[in-house]
């Protein structure tokens, strides 16, 4: 950076450049960013408080082992899943209904505005006197993704190519077949789009959950072991909460390829290795 | 002259009653279907709108609603200074990226709420613990959405700026104003992570604040105040999401007219 202090080109790395040299880069700051937090904490912090590395990740692993640890994840996710599914249809279905009457669109479109930054959290105190936790986790769950998954469906609607439309109706395609030929494949990449963004807003919200109402799951083993003073314990479920949230997100990743195998965009991402 | 005024006029109501129409017509219906209503978990609208009167525009408001208000604030402008900063190395620097790619990974999955119980172990409970977990949560989405925007700025312009030898200053401000619709696209989905962040860490540990006392109303069974509160924090997400928008508006206003992009609704 002293002979010039233009940045280099965005793809060249120091360790030689390419896909091998930034990986262990990435390594490298791993490695440091450990062994930093590992020095301070052990100058400045009481293992109590905050735990060295050297702790959390023997008894993260001791986590791993234990049927405890699964059970919560695995209820965790199913209930992110069930929200999720509900929220995908139901996003689908209210998109569909309102983005395709335009008139409708125009007057619900304030009322929409106005819902969606109401945060979801605000119905745990309404819907505790109601129903069950895990319900009201599943809810905020649905409630949250359902509003990405229709702003989504209806910016995708938004999209559709007028061409085609006109083309569908001079080949004599019913309502049905437009919807199937021409809209639905210019909203899917909007809802690949939608799915990468709602996997992690729904495992924050099961967790959520979880933490404020003890909805069985991560949330809830995460907050009880606090509660109770195992501090390394609560930082190794947090370590692997993060290990989990990577593992959706690179299933979400994967699973909008597959949908959208035959989209530009995922064809070109395959052709360039 | 004239005509156009009237037609602007007509424009501009026919514009508001479909704004408005569906918000008065669902107000109305709730209030109309909820007047007898006996229920003690839903009650009358009349009588949440008298609670709120009552609870909110009262001395309730400088202890719970204002305290809320400055972590939110506090904890959200830390969050920009910090995301913005650490974005703009990220991006601008292939071995700063690089190294800090798979921890910004990391970060960028791992779910704010979870941040609470951690730092209620490592700090204690208190002011500084809600502000950290605001600004922590909201933090990452400011930070990679600068880095990505300082990256993709254009490199004829750069170049540009480079054979004007312009300063150092000048050109950090250059690429920062090319990035800013990334930045505010970044900071409007940390607004919105930051005030669940405030209102979670307010029910789960506090002595005052918005979330603590809706919590609190729902205890004791004073279920109108709850509604109240629940109708405040509505509003206040709506509010605080509709500032932001007239913010990005002033201060995207070139990027619109310049790229003649339809504004994102």
């Amino acid at each position: 950076m002293t002979t010039s202090s233009r940045t280099p080109a965005p793809t060249r790395g120091l360790a030689g450049g390419g896909p091998a040299g930034r990986r262990l880069l990435g390594a490298v700051g791993l490695l440091l960013s450990a062994a930093g937090y590992e020095a301070v904490t052990r100058a400045f912090f009481s293992p109590l408080h905050v735990p060295p590395l050297s702790a959390i990740l023997p008894q993260a692993l001791r986590l791993l082992a234990e049927p405890r640890f699964w059970t919560a994840t695995g209820r965790t996710l199913l209930v992110a899943a069930i929200g999720l599914l509900i929220a995908v249809l139901a996003g689908v279905v209210v998109g569909f209904a309102i983005g395709s009457v335009p008139w409708l669109l125009r007057t619900a479109s304030s009322t929409l505005d106005f819902l969606r930054p109401v945060p979801s959290i605000v119905l745990i105190p309404v819907l505790v006197l109601v129903l069950d936790v895990t319900q009201i986790t599943v809810l905020l769950v649905a409630v949250s993704c359902f509003w990405i998954v229709l702003f989504q469906v209806l910016y995708g609607l938004r999209d559709v190519d007028q061409v085609a439309v006109d083309t569908a109706r001079t080949i004599r395609l019913g309502r049905w077949g437009r919807i199937v030929h021409v809209t639905w494949p210019t909203v899917l990449p909007y809802l690949g789009t939608a799915l990468r963004l709602v996997v992690s807003v729904a495992l924050a919200l099961a967790i959520t959950g979880g933490l404020v109402m003890g909805a069985a799951g991560l949330g809830e083993l995460i907050w009880s072991s606090q509660e109770s003073g195992e501090s390394t314990g609560m930082y190794a479920l947090v370590l692997l909460t993060g290990a989990v949230g990577i593992a959706l997100d690179l299933a979400a990743r994967l699973a909008e390829r597959r949908l959208l195998h035959w989209h530009v965009a995922t064809r070109r991402e395959l052709a360039t290795p | 002259m004239r005509a156009t005024v009237i037609a602007g006029l007509a424009r501009g109501t026919r514009a508001a009653a479909l704004a408005l129409g569906l918000p008065v017509v669902l107000f109305v219906a709730w209030w109309l279907l909820s007047a007898n209503s006996t229920n003690i978990f839903l009650p009358p609208l009349s009588r949440i709108v008298e609670a709120f009167g009552q609870v909110w525009l009262s001395d309730v408001f400088l202890r719970d609603v204002l305290p809320s208000l400055r972590r939110l604030a506090t904890g959200y402008a830390a969050a920009l200074l910090v995301g913005v900063g650490v974005g703009y190395l990220v991006g601008r620097w292939a071995v700063v990226r690089d190294l800090t790619s798979p921890i910004l990974a990391y970060f960028r999955v791992l779910p704010a709420p979870v941040l609470i119980p951690v730092l209620l172990v490592a700090v204690g409970i208190g002011d500084a613990t809600k502000l950290i977990v605001i600004a922590l949560g909201a933090v990452w989405p400011i930070l990679l959405n600068t880095a990505d925007g300082v990256r993709a700025v254009d490199d004829v312009q750069l170049d540009t700026a480079a054979v004007y030898r312009l300063r150092h200053r000048t050109r950090h401000g250059l690429i920062l104003r090319a990035a800013s619709p990334q930045i505010f696209a970044g900071a409007r989905q940390a607004l919105g992570i930051s005030l669940i962040v405030m209102v979670v860490s307010e029910m789960l540990m506090s002595t005052d604040g918005l979330g603590f006392t809706v919590i609190r109303f729902q205890r004791t069974f004073a279920i109108p105040q709850m509604w109240s509160g629940v109708l405040l924090l509505g509003l206040l997400g709506f509010g605080l999401a509709k500032l932001f928008e007239l913010i990005e508006r002033r201060v995207l206003r070139w990027h619109r007219g310049a790229t003649g992009r339809e504004e994102p609704r």
